[in-house]
């Protein structure tokens, strides 16, 4: 009995050990994330909108890096967002602009990268000066009321 | 009326009394912690009991909660046209909130009442006294292994029940359905968080552990040692523990999420 | 708050008359083993004892008595110190049993067996293993050792070739027998027997009357038995203390007994319905519940 019983613990526990992997890789990911291992850089924007921290960072569409923290800046009035970008896409120009965007008409805010044409690149603790905000719905929607009623 | 009001203040000052006793119990079992490496086979005995032989239930219910999520989740979603979100809506629901709460009270059902009536048993038979008589501690031989294993078993099957779940919901969602295999997978990825969302339920399902195994042994020191207060002693154990599972379920969520 | 309240006046005036607990002196040349002095314990309302006192002789047997429900059970789970009384103490080996520290009371309570009604075996263990429980736990002895000492107390009830059956396949008397050996494992210097003979069949009362003797006499085990089977007591005690209303009726060898002229003891060993322990629980007379108070005059 106490032997049947070792095995079956030992299985139950093989069971967990499997579970925990599929819950790690398969559902979170957390290959992906192996701790905040790129270097940062900030931005700071107008509005950011719905970006949240650990959004997506993007460049030409391919995930370079995650939003690690955002802040509000009472000097200047804008939002500053640090950006963690992953070591292996070091090698922005440093005049790279950042953009938000939004993954589909309601989907979730992400910031998309445009590299520059400089020959310096942008290293940790840079600055990416060149941004664009994020493109509001409602202040959309009253401009274009505005401009029909403008007519 | 003064009947009633007597009523009233004795029963007030027994739960009082059965609350502090509870406590003081937990506190007795905990102080004891170093005596389970004495003998660690015992601990693997309670995990058998507790947790492999709760293991069939949690699977089934695992997997047919998943695939109840995966066609009510792909009913509601497919009107936005986002049923590619089916795989996100799946895994958050498990990981965070339906698995540690339906393992915690299929626990609580399963190996919670059978603990509280075999502790019951054993103090009805006198096994508890006579342990006591032998210079055996119960509290280290019979209580501290009990709330051990369910401490342990509880989050494992837990994350059993998760992982299951994701997958009877991949098996609806995606086999009989069709959504899109790798925008179920890749969607998940991108929004589950392992720290926030993973460890966090498995978190809770630690914290029931404790709860349920807890009342569970409780309960049975604390019988009437008859077979009618062993059988209530039973289903005291389910409802007060279904409470606390549910009522701490909130306050933890509010807390971490 | 707990004492004797005015409605029991029997239990008031007992106690009134036994203000100054007496000890009732042991026989001439025997030890005690165990000294309980002044003992006072209530549960509820309800006085169990009320300085309660007598002497346990070493290696004798000795029956305490007394009708039902007079504390014989709660009695012997103090002697083990499992529940502590409010007032007095009990000596065990010179030891104070409820100031000891909890190794040294477990040092202690090794020495001590226990006998239970129910035989109080483990029902997840063997016969085998329910005898050896005791010396897995508290020795180091190999297992092959183990095994000899287990097969010897079993042969010595006459179980040996039940060992592999649960407790659950026992019958009564043998669950008795099996605990018995168990108990006697470690060698205890005593063993403390809770009614023994309730619920036992003729042949295996006689078979447990046997035992019990042959244990205390071969053992040199001082043996203490509760029980209010009164000639299978009397037949196998050295010493027999009888309790009532919490406090000691009458102490001595089973002749002294036979021929004390205490109304009490008479009405208990000839099994008088009633006397100086009334058959009415206490309350209002016949008259005043049937008729009510109106007729009270």
């Amino acid at each position: 009995m106490s032997r049947f019983a070792e095995i079956m613990v030992g299985l139950f526990m093989v069971l967990f050990l499997a579970a925990m992997f599929i819950l790690a890789m398969k559902v979170s990911n957390l290959n992906n994330f192996g701790g905040n291992d790129g270097f940062e850089v900030t931005a700071s924007f107008e509005n950011i909108g719905g970006l949240k921290v650990r959004s997506l960072v993007s460049a030409g569409g391919v995930k370079v890096g995650r939003v690690s923290a955002i802040s509000y800046d009472s000097e200047t009035f804008k939002a500053n967002v640090t950006l963690n970008i992953e070591k292996e896409y070091a090698g922005f120009p440093i005049d790279t602009s950042a953009s938000i965007y939004t993954a589909g008409l309601l989907g979730e805010q992400y910031i998309g990268l445009e590299p520059g044409a400089e020959e310096e690149f942008l290293e940790d603790g840079g600055e990416i000066t060149l941004t664009q905000s994020a493109v509001v719905l409602e202040r959309l929607i009253s401009q274009v009321l505005f401009n029909r009623s403008g007519d | 009326m003064i009947n009633a009001l007597e009523r009233l203040g004795r029963s007030v000052l027994d739960t009082t009394g059965r609350f502090g006793r509870g406590h003081l119990f937990l506190f007795r079992t905990l102080l004891r912690f170093f005596g389970i490496f004495k003998r660690p086979s015992l601990l693997v005995q309670q995990l058998f009991s507790s947790g492999v032989l709760t293991l069939s239930i949690i699977l089934v219910s695992g997997l047919f909660v998943g695939m109840v999520l995966g066609l009510q989740g792909y009913n509601n979603l497919v009107g936005f046209g986002a049923e590619e979100s089916l795989g996100v809506v799946v895994s958050l629901a498990l990981v965070r909130e339906l698995a540690p709460v339906l393992t915690g009270l299929l626990f609580a059902g399963r190996a919670g009442s059978a603990m509280t009536a075999e502790i019951g048993l054993m103090k009805a038979t006198e096994q508890l006294a006579g342990l006591e008589m032998m210079a055996v501690d119960p509290y280290e031989r019979v209580f501290l292994p009990r709330l051990l294993a369910g401490i342990i078993a509880l989050p494992c099957l837990a994350a059993m029940f998760a992982a299951v779940g994701i997958l009877g919901g991949h098996l609806v969602g995606v086999e009989l359905l069709g959504v899109d295999s790798g925008a179920y997978w890749s969607q998940m990825q991108a929004s589950v968080n392992f720290t926030n969302d993973v460890v966090s339920g498995l978190i809770k399902a630690v914290v029931f552990g404790v709860v349920v195994s807890w009342i569970a042994i409780f309960e049975g020191t604390d019988c009437v040692p008859t077979s009618e207060g062993v059988s209530r002693a039973t289903t005291r154990t389910v409802v007060s523990s279904a409470l606390a599972i549910l009522a701490l379920d909130f306050v933890l969520t509010a807390v971490m999420f | 708050m707990f004492g004797v309240n005015s409605k029991s006046g029997a239990t008031a005036r007992a106690k009134a008359a036994k203000q100054q607990p007496v000890v009732p002196v042991l026989p001439d040349g025997e030890d005690a083993l165990i000294k309980i002095r002044n003992l006072h314990f209530s549960r509820g309302r309800k006085a169990i004892f009320n300085g309660l006192s007598f002497d346990i002789p070493k290696g004798r047997v000795t029956t305490i008595m007394g009708p039902s429900g007079t504390g014989k059970t709660t009695l012997l789970k103090m002697i083990g110190a499992q529940l502590a009384p409010t007032k007095g103490s009990i000596e065990v080996d010179g030891q104070n049993v409820h100031r000891l520290r909890r190794k040294a009371l477990f040092e202690l309570r090794t020495r001590m067996g226990m006998l239970f009604q129910s035989g109080a075996l483990l029902t997840d263990l063997t016969v085998f293993d329910n005898v050896a429980f005791p010396l897995r736990e508290h020795t180091e002895l190999p297992e092959s050792l183990i095994r000899h000492l287990v097969l010897l107390r079993l042969h010595a009830v006459g179980l040996r070739g039940a060992r592999d059956l649960m407790p659950s396949e026992l019958s009564g008397g043998m669950a008795r027998r099996v605990a018995l050996a168990r108990a006697l494992i470690l060698d205890p210097m005593m063993i403390m027997y809770d009614e023994p003979f309730t619920g036992q069949d003729p042949i295996s009362m006689g078979v447990l009357l046997d035992l019990l003797r042959t244990v205390n006499e071969t053992l040199a085990v001082t043996s203490i038995i509760v029980s209010h089977d009164l000639q299978e007591s009397l037949s196998i005690s050295d010493y027999v203390v009888i309790i009532s209303d919490g406090v000691v009726v009458e102490a001595g060898s089973p002749d002294q007994l036979r021929s004390s002229d205490s109304p009490w003891v008479q009405q208990f060993l000839r099994g008088d319905p009633d006397g100086p322990v009334p058959f009415q629980y206490p309350g209002p007379t016949y008259q005043e519940d049937l008729f009510g108070e109106s007729t009270h005059d």
